[in-house]
């Protein structure tokens, strides 16, 4: 079940488009900002709720890299891995990061750390290239990465 | 040097309402809801050479006209800002540094278009744009420059920030309507063009964020002074200015809003010249889709047509700069594997091919490369080049690797011969 507030919040956005197919991706992301991440049940609701056939949503929910369809960490770091983060060195401080946030070995793109804090995604350019390398914790962008500013970064999110 | 984009743009405090009004912002709207019909804006537009800074330099003004006169209502407009081209970093500064120009903007192209509804669709990492567009759009309805009946002119434009969950196929216009549209943001079938069936089968015209923010000094000025912004050699085709940028191994890697028209050597003057020792290899003159430029082009003009001799386009005009002591066969597999990963699968040749060239990028790269390997990436740049594809997105990503073997064939071939990459 939808939540009162999912509800309330997914309505809104009904009123800024004709069609109730078109706040799948909206109504996703407000189910994600209350919940996490959007579980098959998740899916579910929003299917009722939007009257679309839940493999449709499902598709779309797959299709988009910020949608989380298994459970992410209290924080998510985006890493930039395209050309100009590259040219700059990113793969260096991008094994410093993993080697920071393992336990035993280096934590893999795609994994949550053991204690659940951080969850360590790839992302696509973040159009900061002039600042390369740069990363995103959840909605903060950080740029000019070195090892010793990426422990400084880590520190701020618990 | 006249910089109209930027000149107001405040990345750290952007202008609210009152400071862009001080400075002349909503003229350009009150003006044209006044006194000039949207043919009017049209022709004007038409006549200054504005071409899409998107990367594919349509000419706007033609683009808007595409709309057929009886076409139904409601009709559309989007506003592309999902700024992923890898390398591209030009949207973010006005957006971020001046978020009321772009709405300026976007209003008078909406009423040019006898567009009823506008919406942005914006990158989901630009979350401070987000906050900024919010604010600035709650702003412009207050003061009544959207909503019904705007300045008392008859003319209602309702605006709506969508914010988008990533991918970089959403870029592409059609791709971008399926977006909105709640799917999966495949590309679509042309024809229909947008302008006759776009977003929910109505007519729609897609603008990027540069370009829209070029339109209220276009109205304010006149398209004569817009079209003698650009160089002498581009004013034929283009005009106005550019955001130009550089990344990379330079001094100083940065954004200027330069003369259209402007060489890469100005541009890389301006980023300082190259680090330390290091020497220039070449560089990609507008993002990951474009071929790679070398030191004797330096002087072509980065306007929409002139990089054609030479084998390239300005694409973004953000360039991304190789240095003698970065692998070049490294550099085209890190853009090979960011093309094959957002690939929509929609294509057989763009999901297949991608792939397969990723793969062998990485085998040459880990010493495993094997004779006709490169015959293979060629036979791919073709396979999956322009024609064969419903996007631009595989064709963009043969441009770099095309021209890599063409400027660099030798640091291939050493990648096969010495079972190693040599710069490792």
């Amino acid at each position: 079940m939808l939540s009162e507030e999912e509800r309330r919040e997914i309505e809104h956005e009904l009123t800024r488009y004709p069609t109730r197919q078109a706040v799948s991706i909206d109504a996703m992301k407000i189910v994600q900002k209350h919940r996490g991440w959007v579980s098959d049940e998740a899916l579910r609701d929003i299917a009722e709720f939007l009257q679309l056939p839940m493999a449709d949503l499902d598709g779309v929910a797959t299709f988009y890299n910020l949608i989380f369809r298994k459970p992410v960490g209290r924080h998510v770091i985006y890493f930039c891995d395209s050309v100009s983060c590259w040219i700059m060195g990113a793969p260096r401080q991008h094994d410093h990061l993993c080697e920071r946030l393992g336990a035993g070995r280096p934590l893999q793109a795609g994994e949550t750390t053991t204690d659940g804090r951080f969850t360590l995604l790839p992302i696509v350019c973040l159009g900061a290239c002039d600042h390369a390398p740069v990363m995103m914790v959840d909605s903060d962008l950080h740029t000019d990465l070195t090892p010793a500013r990426i422990d400084r970064i880590l520190e701020e999110y618990n | 040097m006249e910089t109209p984009l930027t000149q107001n743009a405040r990345p750290d405090c952007p202008p609210d309402r009152a400071a862009y009004e001080r400075a002349g912002g909503y003229q350009a709207l009150r003006i044209a809801l006044r006194n000039l019909t949207p043919q009017a804006v049209i022709d004007e537009v038409k006549k200054s050479n504005l071409r899409g800074r998107g990367g594919a330099g349509f000419p706007t003004g033609l683009k808007w006209s595409l709309i057929p006169k009886d076409a139904p209502h409601p009709r559309y407009f989007a506003a592309n800002a999902d700024e992923m081209e890898p390398g591209t970093f030009k949207d973010r500064l006005l957006l971020e540094g001046g978020p009321h120009q772009f709405l300026e903007g976007l209003m008078l192209a909406s009423y040019a278009t006898k567009a009823d509804v506008a919406y942005i669709f914006l990158r989901g990492e630009y979350v401070l744009a987000a906050r900024r567009l919010e604010q600035a759009i709650a702003e412009a309805y207050a003061a009544g420059y959207l909503g019904r009946n705007i300045l008392g002119s008859g003319y209602s434009l309702e605006l709506y920030l969508h914010s988008s969950v990533g991918r970089y196929m959403c870029g592409e216009e059609t791709a971008l309507m399926n977006a909105l549209e709640g799917k999966r943001a495949n590309p679509r079938t042309k024809p229909p063009y947008p302008g006759t069936s776009g977003l929910w089968g109505k007519p729609t015209t897609v603008n990027n964020v540069e370009t829209l923010c070029c339109v209220p000094h276009i109205v304010n000025r006149g398209a004569e002074w817009f079209r003698n912004l650009a160089n002498t050699s581009s004013r034929a085709k283009d005009g106005g200015t550019k955001l130009y940028g550089a990344s990379g191994k330079v001094k100083r890697p940065g954004l200027w809003e330069l003369p259209m028209g402007a060489t890469a050597r100005e541009v890389l003057d301006r980023a300082g010249g190259m680090r330390g020792d290091l020497r220039l290899r070449g560089l990609l003159p507008g993002g990951a889709s474009t071929d790679f430029m070398t030191e004797e082009h330096l002087d072509v003009p980065l306007d929409f047509t002139q990089p054609q001799k030479v084998g390239t386009r300005m694409g973004t005009g953000t360039m991304i700069v190789l240095d003698d002591r970065t692998c070049p066969v490294g550099m085209v597999w890190n853009l090979e594997q960011f093309f094959a990963r957002e690939s929509c699968g929609w294509c057989t040749p763009c999901w297949s091919g991608l792939a397969w060239v990723e793969r062998i990028l990485r085998a040459l790269e880990e010493g495993q490369g094997k004779p006709g390997d490169l015959e293979r990436l060629e036979f791919q740049t073709r396979f999956f080049g322009p024609g064969r594809t419903f996007c631009a997105l595989a064709p963009g990503a043969a441009e770099p690797l095309q021209s890599a073997l063409k400027y660099f064939r030798e640091d291939f071939e050493r990648h096969i011969r010495e079972q190693r990459c040599p710069w490792s």
